[in-house]
């Protein structure tokens, strides 16, 4: 070859041969996946590499935003002007629960007091901005602009204004991760708001959830609403979750099959609110201090769905 | 090298510091948060496919690794499972590469479908053994899409190695 540049082919020194390295490099992505999978320590290395490629990350969320704001500037003043005076009407309906609300904590912390039972604590929480959705096809993940910097820690509870969103699950120094409630692998400790029935609810992908392992003549209607039952010493007690949309009670099955529709805009957010975390009770059974990763321990929830019915 | 070996055209030689930009704008396209938008090609994977294929020899499985661990985290997936993919991309491209470039490029393509589409399968089956949930079967789309988009692409990366050996003063590029 008389091109300038090409060099030829090396006849023998030819390195690693390709099936070796085929061998080496597929047994590490295994052993990556296994560790993942099974001991979740790979925490280091991931919050390495995200804070690497994070300005790139950045870079490429701004032209997305941008065309965001540009749908925004165009979108008719007509829109704008009937939003504001329904965001008007729904303020001056709100505000006589808002002028009371005061009072009737002061009410509330005096009733509890006197009950002698626990204060119910205050919390704090951070607003964030949905940066975007993971783009991973199997979970259902969103990035928030709030990380390690803003003291988010994995375990957060995030809300909107109706009610509970999700869990933050990975935190990265300046973004961090939250998995949606409709996630497959998300489960919450919920209770029926009209009778207190306490059960299991998790994701069943398809922006839907299921309530998991009631028996089959459990007393459950469709419209009920779930609140979080507070059981699992990670969610406030009381947050309103999902609505009971479809039950399924085939005798065949130990279980019935109860569908659940997200209260909140589980899917369809753009500002969220991250709870500060809540302090544990100081008085726990063991099994439950054990189970270090909140919102994952399977085994622990299961045990208070049985104990609830 | 030529645009395929049947062609009796030879092109400059390849720069490393192209192939490392064409990957690294294929990352950012990667990154660029679309959503749940099902269809949209990996362009990381595709454009891995197209230097395996065109240069096996700078391009290869260690790329491939290096890119599919930086893949994992961006898309906040499983670590290994982009990587997995594409080492096996990768080396399917390097040992098929002097096969396929002896085709025209509407049959490179055909080529291509089924490498893309084993690697989307490969992160399909890890991901259910892993426990999450089935995405819908337009989650095989994209690598369609991927190759309809080689055609175009094989020129788009091969415009700084069809340029003439010898500079004239008196034209632009």
């Amino acid at each position: 070859m008389s091109v300038v540049g090409h060099t030829p082919p090396p006849f023998f020194k030819r390195g690693v041969a390709p099936l070796a390295r085929l061998a080496i490099f597929v047994s590490l992505s295994l052993f990556l996946l296994i560790v993942d999978l099974r001991f979740r320590t790979l925490d280091m290395l991931r919050a390495t590499i995200a804070t690497v490629i994070y300005p790139l990350q950045q870079l490429a969320y701004r032209p997305v935003e941008f065309a965001g704001g540009a749908g925004k500037y165009f979108s008719s003043l007509a829109t704008l002007q009937s939003e504001n005076a329904e965001l008007r009407d729904r303020q001056l309906a709100t505000a006589n629960r808002l002028l009371r609300q005061e009072n009737l904590e002061l009410e509330n912390r005096r009733l509890r007091e006197l009950l002698d039972m626990r204060d119910r604590q205050p919390t704090q929480g951070q607003v964030a901005d949905v940066l975007y959705a993971a783009r991973d096809p199997f979970s259902r993940r969103i990035i928030i602009d709030k990380g390690m910097q803003n003291d988010i820690s994995a375990g957060q509870v995030v809300v909107d204004d109706v009610g509970v969103v999700g869990q933050i699950t990975r935190v990265f120094p300046l973004i961090s991760e939250v998995t949606l409630l409709t996630d497959k692998n998300q489960a919450i400790p919920v209770q029926v708001q009209r009778n207190g029935l306490r059960a299991v609810l998790a994701g069943a992908g398809s922006g839907r959830m299921e309530l998991r392992f009631l028996a089959a003549n459990a007393e459950v209607e469709p419209g009920d609403i779930l609140v979080t039952s507070g059981l699992d010493g990670v969610y406030l007690p009381g947050l309103p979750v999902a609505k009971v949309d479809k039950i399924d009670r085939d005798a065949a099955y130990t279980f019935a099959r109860i569908l659940c529709e997200p209260i909140a805009g589980v899917e369809r957010n753009g500002q969220v609110l991250v709870l500060a975390p809540r302090n544990m009770p100081a008085a726990q059974p063991d099994e439950q201090i054990s189970n270090d990763k909140p919102g994952r321990g399977r085994k622990v929830k299961r045990g208070q769905a049985v104990n609830g019915h | 090298m030529q645009p395929t070996h049947s062609s009796r055209r030879i092109l400059l030689p390849v720069k490393g510091w192209f192939i490392l930009l064409t990957l690294f704008v294929a990352l950012f396209l990667n990154l660029l948060p679309l959503g749940r938008v099902t269809g949209v090609p990996d362009w990381v994977a595709l454009v891995l496919a197209f230097w395996c294929v065109r240069e096996p020899r700078k391009a290869g499985m260690a790329t491939a690794f290096v890119l599919g661990v930086v893949a994992d985290v961006a898309d906040a997936s499983l670590m290994g499972q982009h990587a997995l993919a594409y080492v096996l991309l990768a080396f399917a491209a390097t040992s098929l590469s002097r096969r396929i470039l002896w085709f025209p490029l509407g049959q490179q393509a055909l080529h291509i479908l089924p490498l893309l589409l084993g690697a989307q399968v490969v992160m399909l089956l890890v991901r259910m053994m892993g426990g999450a949930e089935f995405p819908g079967i337009l989650y095989l789309l994209a690598p369609v899409i991927a190759t309809v988009l080689w055609h175009p692409l094989t020129y788009l990366l091969l415009i700084p190695q069809y340029r003439p050996v010898d500079r004239d003063e008196n034209r632009p590029i």
